[in-house]
């Protein structure tokens, strides 16, 4: 079996859960080496070859917090000629889809954005998609060059598959066009203390049917029950009531967690395209017409500010 | 001298519709209307901005695809664009994502630019980094998934709004930006704009005006394959319990029956 680069998504070197999906995913289609870019490989190593990685190749430099983008696909083009892998796994965050798109570019390869699935094929790795709004699955292979694949977040569990994950640093060579876009300043997203959006195993979302940006206490106290991440439909972003890095749907984040629970959201389209593929779906809206019914495991027809704190209440109670 | 923007658009079935593959595998354009896509109109709308600070600007509007996608582009002179560049070719029916940016990068070069501004993504394809490759193509910097973006004095400047943190970037034109949904509603065309877009003038271009080979884009050309498209189950009937003062209970035992609390 011929090795599979993965890209590492990580912040200082904490290795964020994607990356140990791609890892299990990884092992499928051959050996994984990892690719840690910046600072923290040290850190990060351990998880990595914990979950498979036989190899971690390092590069650290000032550039690859400084410029966008590109300073990460010349480390990434570098490590792809030095190991010529089988497959190369990026995380499908906006970067890692920018990233492995570029690279594919430089090394003649095709590309395969927002797998959720991944397997070995004759003719190699063949890739899952979940395409016109989740209402298709679509499977894929890459005809030219080395297969480029970006991977979306919980389309695997991660497993334990203990490794050497021997740290190798390399030096990069930046091309010229490394440092065409400066970062100039860089503001860390605010802690809530809650699970990623993308990464939860548990969401609980609210739309219009909410009312208010303050109403959406009751939503949060409802996910923090149970655990959950927060979510939002467009028209809650839309009215100034919840953050735009909240937004579930066709244009903010895509999720696919074990359960999904939709509060005051009818399930337009455009959110169905974010949620369609969770596992369990549950509804709580007013409207019985409302086309999220369709989609539901289980849903309550009435209204979210009786049921919903109703809910949060018998929660705790079963938890104790 | 005049600020040359090129604007990146696509015809995409509508997204509100019931959108199909065609026996081949490629989307079937046929079962749904196509219409410019909802998110290059941001991309259209931040042209038109840009445009207006500037002193002198000519905004160019740029599509890839089949005869009815000169729909898309007339949206867009008719929300202010000065002028189209159509490129068709019979050829190009199933060209992916490499393709259709070598096509684009072929045709901005042809145009001639200052600034290339794309949406965040198609409504259909969905996988938003077209811009990220053109810049790639053209070796120019990648100023991309903007929630604000100016130009001034030879200089790009934008907020990208990542997972993990919110960046402030700049760069020097010539650049390739992508505008995101928060970067601002785009205008409507107005009775005027409507009319004054039908004299606009559409420059129409096949692959040999650009120097590209068949071989090159298509379907047989594509860089990746599709073997399979099934369309996903239709979700099996849920339990609806209307709430007669006991809703949230009901839930809460769904939820420990399926184990989640």
């Amino acid at each position: 079996m011929g090795e599979v680069l993965v890209y590492v998504d990580h912040v200082d070197g904490a290795v964020r859960k994607p990356t140990l999906e791609l890892l299990t995913l990884a092992r499928r289609i051959g050996e994984p080496v990892a690719v840690h870019l910046g600072a923290g490989a040290d850190t990060a190593a351990p998880v990595l070859a914990e979950h498979g990685a036989t190899r971690v190749l390092a590069a650290d430099a000032s550039e690859f917090a400084d410029y966008l983008v590109v300073p990460k696909v010349d480390a990434l083009e570098q490590a792809v000629t030095s190991v010529n892998p089988v497959a190369v796994l990026v995380p499908s965050s906006a970067e890692g889809k920018e990233i492995a798109a570029r690279l594919a570019v430089r090394i003649g390869s095709g590309i395969i954005t927002d797998a959720i699935d991944l397997e070995a094929g004759t003719e190699g790795p063949v890739a899952t998609q979940s395409v016109f709004a989740a209402a298709f699955t679509t499977k894929s292979h890459i005809t030219k060059g080395t297969p480029v694949i970006t991977v979306k977040p919980n389309s695997a569990t991660p497993e334990a598959a203990p490794a050497a994950g021997t740290v190798e640093q390399f030096a990069v060579t930046f091309s010229e066009g490394a440092t065409g876009t400066k970062v100039v300043a860089r503001t860390p997203r605010e802690s809530t203390g809650r699970p990623e959006l993308t990464e939860a195993a548990m969401v609980v979302s609210g739309g219009r049917g909410v009312g208010a940006a303050e109403n959406f206490n009751i939503i949060e106290a409802l996910a923090d029950s149970l655990g959950a991440a927060v979510g939002a439909s467009r028209a809650a972003v839309d009215a100034g009531w919840y953050p735009h890095s909240n937004q579930v749907g066709q244009t903010g984040k895509q999720v696919s967690p074990q359960l999904y629970i939709a509060s005051g959201i009818s399930g337009a389209i455009q959110h169905r395209a974010g949620m369609q593929t969770s596992k369990t779906i549950v509804a709580i809206n007013k409207d019985a017409e409302a086309p999220i019914f369709d989609l539901v495991d289980y849903g309550v027809v009435g209204d979210l500010f009786e049921v919903v704190p109703q809910l949060t209440e018998e929660i705790k109670v079963r938890k104790g | 001298m005049s600020l040359r923007i090129v604007v990146c658009v696509k015809y995409v079935p509508d997204a509100t519709g019931d959108r199909h593959f065609a026996e081949d595998l490629t989307t079937d354009r046929d079962a749904v209307d196509g219409l410019l896509s909802e998110l290059d109109e941001y991309a259209v709308e931040q042209a038109l901005q840009i445009s207006e600070a500037a002193d002198d600007a000519e905004i160019t509007v740029l599509t890839v695809g089949p005869e009815d996608a000169k729909d898309a582009l007339r949206k867009a002179l008719s929300m202010g664009a000065d002028k189209a560049v159509h490129v068709e070719d019979d050829a190009l029916h199933g060209t992916d994502i490499l393709g259709t940016s070598l096509v684009l990068a072929k045709a901005i070069e042809h145009v001639g630019y200052d600034l290339v501004v794309c949406g965040m993504a198609s409504t259909d394809g969905t996988a938003g980094v077209v811009p990220a490759i053109l810049a790639e193509r053209l070796s120019v910097p990648q100023v991309t998934l903007l929630s604000e973006v100016k130009v001034e004095d030879g200089t790009v400047t934008g907020r990208r709004d990542g997972d993990a943190a919110s960046e402030q970037l700049q760069a020097s034109l010539p650049a390739v930006v992508s505008v995101t949904d928060q970067s601002g509603e785009a205008r409507y065309p107005s009775f005027k704009g409507i009319m004054a877009a039908k004299k606009k003038p559409v420059e129409s271009l096949d692959l040999s005006d650009l120097g590209i080979e068949a071989a090159e884009v298509g379907l047989a050309g594509a860089w990746s394959a599709v073997d399979e498209a099934n369309e996903r189950p239709a979700r099996t009937a849920g339990t609806i319990v209307k709430d007669e003062g006991e809703g949230g209970k009901q839930l809460a035992a769904f939820l420990a029956e399926r184990k989640f609390i």
